[in-house]
Protein backbone atom coordinates (compact mmCIF):
# COMPACT_ATOMS: atom_id res chain seq x y z
CA UNK A 1 0.00 0.00 0.00
CA UNK A 2 1.25 3.44 -0.82
CA UNK A 3 2.13 5.29 2.35
CA UNK A 4 0.46 8.42 1.03
CA UNK A 5 -3.02 6.95 1.45
CA UNK A 6 -3.05 6.77 5.28
CA UNK A 7 -0.92 9.89 5.58
CA UNK A 8 -3.27 11.98 3.43
CA UNK A 9 -6.35 10.60 5.17
CA UNK A 10 -4.79 11.42 8.52
CA UNK A 11 -3.99 14.98 7.41
CA UNK A 12 -7.52 15.50 6.13
CA UNK A 13 -9.07 14.15 9.33
CA UNK A 14 -6.81 16.36 11.40
CA UNK A 15 -7.86 19.44 9.48
CA UNK A 16 -11.51 18.45 9.80
CA UNK A 17 -11.04 18.29 13.54
CA UNK A 18 -9.22 21.62 13.43
CA UNK A 19 -12.17 23.21 11.68
CA UNK A 20 -14.53 21.73 14.26
CA UNK A 21 -12.49 23.01 17.19
CA UNK A 22 -12.38 26.50 15.73
CA UNK A 23 -15.92 26.74 14.39
CA UNK A 24 -18.10 24.93 16.89
CA UNK A 25 -19.85 26.73 19.69
CA UNK A 26 -21.03 23.91 21.94
CA UNK A 27 -18.26 22.64 24.21
CA UNK A 28 -19.20 19.00 23.69
CA UNK A 29 -18.94 19.40 19.91
CA UNK A 30 -15.49 20.88 20.45
CA UNK A 31 -14.57 17.77 22.44
CA UNK A 32 -15.80 15.60 19.55
CA UNK A 33 -13.54 17.52 17.18
CA UNK A 34 -10.62 17.01 19.54
CA UNK A 35 -11.33 13.29 19.37
CA UNK A 36 -11.17 13.47 15.58
CA UNK A 37 -7.76 15.14 15.75
CA UNK A 38 -6.45 12.53 18.17
CA UNK A 39 -7.67 9.77 15.89
CA UNK A 40 -5.90 11.33 12.93
CA UNK A 41 -2.67 11.22 14.90
CA UNK A 42 -3.37 7.60 15.82
CA UNK A 43 -3.80 6.64 12.18
CA UNK A 44 -0.49 8.27 11.36
CA UNK A 45 1.25 6.43 14.18
CA UNK A 46 -0.16 3.06 13.13
CA UNK A 47 0.65 3.53 9.44
CA UNK A 48 4.24 4.57 10.08
CA UNK A 49 4.69 1.79 12.61
CA UNK A 50 3.57 -0.81 10.09
CA UNK A 51 5.87 0.70 7.47
CA UNK A 52 8.86 0.78 9.82
CA UNK A 53 8.26 -2.70 11.17
CA UNK A 54 8.65 -3.94 7.60
CA UNK A 55 11.56 -1.75 6.64
CA UNK A 56 13.67 -2.19 9.76
CA UNK A 57 14.79 -5.41 11.35
CA UNK A 58 14.60 -4.37 14.97
CA UNK A 59 11.60 -2.38 16.03
CA UNK A 60 10.08 -1.57 19.36
CA UNK A 61 6.61 -1.12 17.83
CA UNK A 62 6.68 2.30 19.38
CA UNK A 63 3.96 3.53 17.04
CA UNK A 64 1.43 1.00 18.24
CA UNK A 65 2.44 1.43 21.88
CA UNK A 66 2.06 5.19 21.51
CA UNK A 67 -1.32 4.66 19.86
CA UNK A 68 -2.51 2.65 22.84
CA UNK A 69 -1.24 5.33 25.19
CA UNK A 70 -2.96 8.00 23.14
CA UNK A 71 -6.24 6.11 23.26
CA UNK A 72 -6.01 5.75 27.04
CA UNK A 73 -5.11 9.41 27.51
CA UNK A 74 -7.97 10.41 25.20
CA UNK A 75 -10.38 8.39 27.32
CA UNK A 76 -9.11 10.16 30.45
CA UNK A 77 -9.32 13.51 28.66
CA UNK A 78 -12.90 13.01 27.56
CA UNK A 79 -13.93 12.01 31.09
CA UNK A 80 -12.33 15.04 32.71
CA UNK A 81 -13.50 17.32 29.93
CA UNK A 82 -17.10 16.23 30.22
CA UNK A 83 -16.98 16.58 34.00
CA UNK A 84 -15.72 20.15 33.59
CA UNK A 85 -18.37 20.90 30.95
CA UNK A 86 -21.09 19.56 33.24
CA UNK A 87 -19.80 21.62 36.16
CA UNK A 88 -19.78 24.73 33.97
CA UNK A 89 -23.28 23.93 32.77
CA UNK A 90 -24.53 23.59 36.33
CA UNK A 91 -22.98 26.89 37.33
CA UNK A 92 -23.86 28.92 34.27
CA UNK A 93 -26.75 27.15 32.59
CA UNK A 94 -24.94 27.04 29.25
CA UNK A 95 -22.17 25.13 27.58
CA UNK A 96 -21.57 27.60 24.75
CA UNK A 97 -17.93 28.53 24.78
CA UNK A 98 -18.73 31.90 23.23
CA UNK A 99 -20.52 32.96 26.39
CA UNK A 100 -17.81 31.92 28.83
CA UNK A 101 -15.73 35.06 28.61
CA UNK A 102 -14.76 35.62 32.23
CA UNK A 103 -11.04 35.34 31.68
CA UNK A 104 -11.15 37.32 28.45
CA UNK A 105 -9.00 40.40 28.27
CA UNK A 106 -9.87 43.32 26.13
CA UNK A 107 -12.18 46.27 25.80
CA UNK A 108 -15.37 44.58 26.94
CA UNK A 109 -15.57 44.04 30.66
CA UNK A 110 -18.48 41.94 31.74
CA UNK A 111 -20.66 44.29 33.77
CA UNK A 112 -23.50 42.17 35.18
CA UNK A 113 -21.55 39.01 34.55
CA UNK A 114 -18.63 39.72 36.85
CA UNK A 115 -20.44 39.15 40.14
CA UNK A 116 -21.80 35.90 38.82
CA UNK A 117 -18.31 34.91 37.73
CA UNK A 118 -16.93 35.54 41.19
CA UNK A 119 -19.70 33.49 42.70
CA UNK A 120 -19.00 30.66 40.29
CA UNK A 121 -15.32 30.84 41.09
CA UNK A 122 -16.09 30.66 44.76
CA UNK A 123 -18.27 27.62 44.35
CA UNK A 124 -16.09 25.80 41.86
CA UNK B 1 20.27 -0.62 5.54
CA UNK B 2 17.31 -2.75 4.69
CA UNK B 3 15.28 0.42 4.92
CA UNK B 4 17.28 2.03 2.15
CA UNK B 5 17.29 -1.10 0.04
CA UNK B 6 13.56 -1.59 0.36
CA UNK B 7 12.71 1.83 -0.97
CA UNK B 8 14.04 1.80 -4.50
CA UNK B 9 13.04 -1.68 -5.69
CA UNK B 10 9.67 -1.14 -4.08
CA UNK B 11 9.16 1.98 -6.12
CA UNK B 12 9.93 0.11 -9.28
CA UNK B 13 7.28 -2.54 -8.92
CA UNK B 14 4.41 -0.40 -7.72
CA UNK B 15 2.46 2.22 -9.52
CA UNK B 16 -0.28 4.70 -9.00
CA UNK B 17 -2.25 3.35 -11.91
CA UNK B 18 -2.35 -0.21 -10.66
CA UNK B 19 -3.75 -0.05 -7.15
CA UNK B 20 -4.05 -3.22 -5.20
CA UNK B 21 -7.28 -4.42 -3.65
CA UNK B 22 -6.17 -3.28 -0.21
CA UNK B 23 -5.55 0.20 -1.56
CA UNK B 24 -8.98 0.37 -3.15
CA UNK B 25 -10.63 -0.82 0.06
CA UNK B 26 -8.57 1.67 2.06
CA UNK B 27 -9.61 4.46 -0.29
CA UNK B 28 -13.31 3.63 -0.11
CA UNK B 29 -13.36 3.28 3.67
CA UNK B 30 -11.27 6.44 3.90
CA UNK B 31 -13.83 8.34 1.84
CA UNK B 32 -16.61 7.15 4.14
CA UNK B 33 -14.56 8.09 7.19
CA UNK B 34 -13.70 11.53 5.89
CA UNK B 35 -17.30 12.19 4.86
CA UNK B 36 -18.57 11.15 8.27
CA UNK B 37 -16.00 13.40 9.93
CA UNK B 38 -17.11 16.31 7.74
CA UNK B 39 -20.75 15.74 8.68
CA UNK B 40 -19.73 15.50 12.33
CA UNK B 41 -18.21 18.95 12.33
CA UNK B 42 -20.82 20.61 10.13
CA UNK B 43 -24.22 19.21 11.13
CA UNK B 44 -26.54 21.36 13.15
CA UNK B 45 -28.15 18.49 15.01
CA UNK B 46 -26.03 17.76 18.03
CA UNK B 47 -27.03 14.14 18.55
CA UNK B 48 -26.47 13.40 14.88
CA UNK B 49 -22.94 14.75 15.24
CA UNK B 50 -22.24 12.14 17.92
CA UNK B 51 -23.74 9.39 15.79
CA UNK B 52 -21.72 10.38 12.73
CA UNK B 53 -18.67 10.34 14.96
CA UNK B 54 -19.41 6.65 15.50
CA UNK B 55 -19.22 6.12 11.73
CA UNK B 56 -15.93 8.00 11.50
CA UNK B 57 -14.33 6.12 14.38
CA UNK B 58 -15.60 2.77 13.13
CA UNK B 59 -14.19 3.55 9.70
CA UNK B 60 -10.85 4.26 11.32
CA UNK B 61 -11.03 0.87 13.03
CA UNK B 62 -11.49 -0.74 9.60
CA UNK B 63 -8.47 1.21 8.36
CA UNK B 64 -6.43 -0.20 11.23
CA UNK B 65 -7.55 -3.68 10.23
CA UNK B 66 -6.47 -3.00 6.64
CA UNK B 67 -3.09 -1.88 7.97
CA UNK B 68 -2.85 -5.26 9.82
CA UNK B 69 -2.96 -3.61 13.24
CA UNK B 70 -5.80 -5.69 14.54
CA UNK B 71 -5.28 -5.20 18.26
CA UNK B 72 -5.44 -1.42 17.84
CA UNK B 73 -8.57 -1.87 15.75
CA UNK B 74 -10.41 -3.75 18.46
CA UNK B 75 -9.20 -1.37 21.14
CA UNK B 76 -10.52 1.44 18.97
CA UNK B 77 -13.91 -0.24 18.69
CA UNK B 78 -14.09 -0.99 22.40
CA UNK B 79 -12.92 2.32 23.77
CA UNK B 80 -13.96 4.91 21.22
CA UNK B 81 -17.13 3.51 19.76
CA UNK B 82 -18.07 1.78 22.98
CA UNK B 83 -17.37 4.26 25.69
CA UNK B 84 -16.25 7.67 24.43
CA UNK B 85 -19.26 8.20 22.19
CA UNK B 86 -21.57 7.00 24.95
CA UNK B 87 -19.92 9.50 27.28
CA UNK B 88 -20.43 12.24 24.69
CA UNK B 89 -24.09 11.30 24.32
CA UNK B 90 -24.50 11.40 28.09
CA UNK B 91 -22.84 14.81 28.09
CA UNK B 92 -25.24 16.05 25.43
CA UNK B 93 -28.14 14.69 27.44
CA UNK B 94 -27.03 16.16 30.75
CA UNK B 95 -26.45 19.60 29.26
CA UNK B 96 -29.97 19.49 27.81
CA UNK B 97 -28.85 19.78 24.21
CA UNK B 98 -31.71 20.48 21.83
CA UNK B 99 -32.88 17.45 19.89
CA UNK B 100 -33.73 19.14 16.61
CA UNK B 101 -31.77 21.63 14.60
CA UNK B 102 -29.96 24.22 16.65
CA UNK B 103 -29.10 27.24 14.52
CA UNK B 104 -26.32 28.39 16.83
CA UNK B 105 -24.22 25.25 16.64
CA UNK B 106 -21.54 27.12 14.72
CA UNK B 107 -19.96 30.23 16.10
CA UNK B 108 -19.45 33.42 14.17
CA UNK B 109 -15.87 32.73 13.17
CA UNK B 110 -16.63 29.74 11.00
CA UNK B 111 -15.28 31.36 7.85
CA UNK B 112 -11.98 32.12 9.52
CA UNK B 113 -11.96 28.54 10.82
CA UNK B 114 -12.68 27.24 7.32
CA UNK B 115 -9.83 29.30 5.90
CA UNK B 116 -7.40 28.04 8.53
CA UNK B 117 -8.50 24.43 8.09
CA UNK B 118 -8.32 24.48 4.29
CA UNK B 119 -4.92 26.16 4.35
CA UNK B 120 -3.63 23.61 6.86
CA UNK B 121 -5.08 20.74 4.81
CA UNK B 122 -3.50 21.96 1.59
CA UNK B 123 -0.13 22.49 3.23
CA UNK B 124 -0.14 19.16 5.06
CA UNK B 125 -1.32 17.12 2.08
CA UNK B 126 1.20 18.76 -0.20
CA UNK B 127 4.09 18.18 2.19
CA UNK B 128 3.08 14.61 2.99
CA UNK B 129 2.55 13.57 -0.62
CA UNK B 130 5.78 15.21 -1.66
CA UNK B 131 7.72 13.57 1.16
CA UNK B 132 6.40 10.02 0.81
CA UNK B 133 5.92 9.86 -2.92
CA UNK B 134 8.06 6.76 -3.37
CA UNK B 135 7.28 4.93 -0.16
CA UNK B 136 5.25 1.76 -0.01
CA UNK B 137 4.05 -0.23 2.96
CA UNK B 138 4.63 -3.92 2.51
CA UNK B 139 1.49 -5.54 3.87
CA UNK B 140 2.42 -9.10 2.95
CA UNK B 141 3.87 -11.51 5.43
CA UNK B 142 2.93 -11.82 9.09
CA UNK B 143 0.72 -9.01 10.38
CA UNK B 144 2.52 -6.27 12.22
CA UNK B 145 -0.03 -5.65 14.93
CA UNK B 146 -1.39 -8.90 16.24
CA UNK B 147 -2.16 -9.18 19.92
CA UNK B 148 0.97 -11.25 20.39
CA UNK B 149 3.32 -8.75 18.77
CA UNK B 150 1.72 -5.77 20.45
CA UNK B 151 1.68 -7.46 23.84
CA UNK B 152 5.30 -8.50 23.59
CA UNK B 153 6.46 -5.01 22.67
CA UNK B 154 4.19 -3.43 25.25
CA UNK B 155 5.23 -5.59 28.18
CA UNK B 156 8.86 -5.95 27.19
CA UNK B 157 9.85 -2.44 26.20
CA UNK B 158 7.03 -0.22 27.40
CA UNK B 159 6.22 -1.55 30.86
CA UNK B 160 7.07 1.58 32.81
CA UNK B 161 4.98 3.97 30.66
CA UNK B 162 2.18 1.43 30.76
CA UNK B 163 2.13 1.36 34.54
CA UNK B 164 2.42 5.13 34.76
CA UNK B 165 -0.53 5.33 32.42
CA UNK B 166 -2.64 3.19 34.74
CA UNK B 167 -1.88 5.60 37.57
CA UNK B 168 -2.89 8.48 35.31
CA UNK B 169 -6.15 6.75 34.43
CA UNK B 170 -6.92 6.21 38.09
CA UNK B 171 -6.18 9.84 38.85
CA UNK B 172 -8.42 10.92 35.98
CA UNK B 173 -11.29 8.74 37.18
CA UNK B 174 -11.04 10.00 40.73
CA UNK B 175 -10.75 13.55 39.42
CA UNK B 176 -13.86 13.21 37.29
CA UNK B 177 -15.82 11.84 40.23
CA UNK B 178 -14.62 14.62 42.51
CA UNK B 179 -15.43 17.28 39.92
CA UNK B 180 -18.99 16.14 39.38
CA UNK B 181 -19.51 15.34 43.04
CA UNK B 182 -18.56 18.77 44.28
CA UNK B 183 -21.02 20.38 41.95
CA UNK B 184 -23.81 18.12 43.14
CA UNK B 185 -22.98 18.78 46.78
CA UNK B 186 -23.10 22.51 46.24
CA UNK B 187 -26.21 22.59 44.10
CA UNK B 188 -27.95 19.77 45.87
CA UNK B 189 -31.45 20.80 44.89
CA UNK B 190 -30.75 20.84 41.17
CA UNK B 191 -33.07 17.96 40.47
CA UNK B 192 -32.64 15.64 37.49
CA UNK B 193 -29.13 16.65 36.53
CA UNK B 194 -27.89 15.65 39.94
CA UNK B 195 -29.54 12.26 39.73
CA UNK B 196 -27.19 10.03 37.69
CA UNK B 197 -23.91 11.29 39.08
CA UNK B 198 -25.16 11.26 42.64
CA UNK B 199 -26.38 7.72 42.15
CA UNK B 200 -23.10 6.67 40.59
CA UNK B 201 -21.14 8.24 43.39
CA UNK B 202 -23.30 6.78 46.12
CA UNK B 203 -23.52 3.29 44.61
CA UNK B 204 -20.00 2.01 45.27
CA UNK B 205 -19.92 3.76 48.62
CA UNK B 206 -23.05 1.95 49.68
CA UNK B 207 -21.70 -1.46 48.78
CA UNK B 208 -18.49 -0.99 50.75
CA UNK B 209 -18.40 -1.38 54.49
CA UNK B 210 -19.14 2.05 55.93
CA UNK B 211 -22.52 3.52 55.27
CA UNK B 212 -22.55 6.14 52.56
CA UNK B 213 -23.06 9.21 54.61
CA UNK B 214 -22.10 12.66 53.43
CA UNK B 215 -18.73 12.11 55.05
CA UNK B 216 -16.26 12.38 52.18
CA UNK B 217 -13.21 10.76 53.85
CA UNK B 218 -15.27 7.69 54.60
CA UNK B 219 -16.85 7.44 51.19
CA UNK B 220 -13.71 8.08 49.21
CA UNK B 221 -12.14 4.58 49.32
CA UNK B 222 -15.39 3.12 48.15
CA UNK B 223 -15.39 5.49 45.19
CA UNK B 224 -11.95 4.41 44.16
CA UNK B 225 -13.01 0.80 44.27
CA UNK B 226 -15.96 1.54 42.10
CA UNK B 227 -13.88 3.58 39.71
CA UNK B 228 -11.64 0.65 39.00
Amino acid sequence: MHLAYPAVLSALLFCTGLYGVLARRNAILVLMSVELMLNAVNLNLVAFDVWLSRAAQETLHSGQALTLFTIAIAAAEIGIGLAIVLAVYRNRGTSDIDKLRDTAEGPETGGPDSSEAEKAEATA
Amino acid sequence: MRLASSLNPAAAQHGFLSPTGVEIAFLLVGLVTFGAALVTVTTRQLVHAALWLVVALGGLAVEYLLLTAEFIAWVQVLIYVGSVVVLLLFGLMLTKAPIGRSPDADSGNRWAALTVAVAAAVALVWVVVDAFRATWIDLDGPPAGTTRVTGESLFRHWVLPFEALSVLLLAALVGAIVLSRKATADADASGPTAGPTAGAAAGPGATSGPKATADTPVARPGEKEGAR
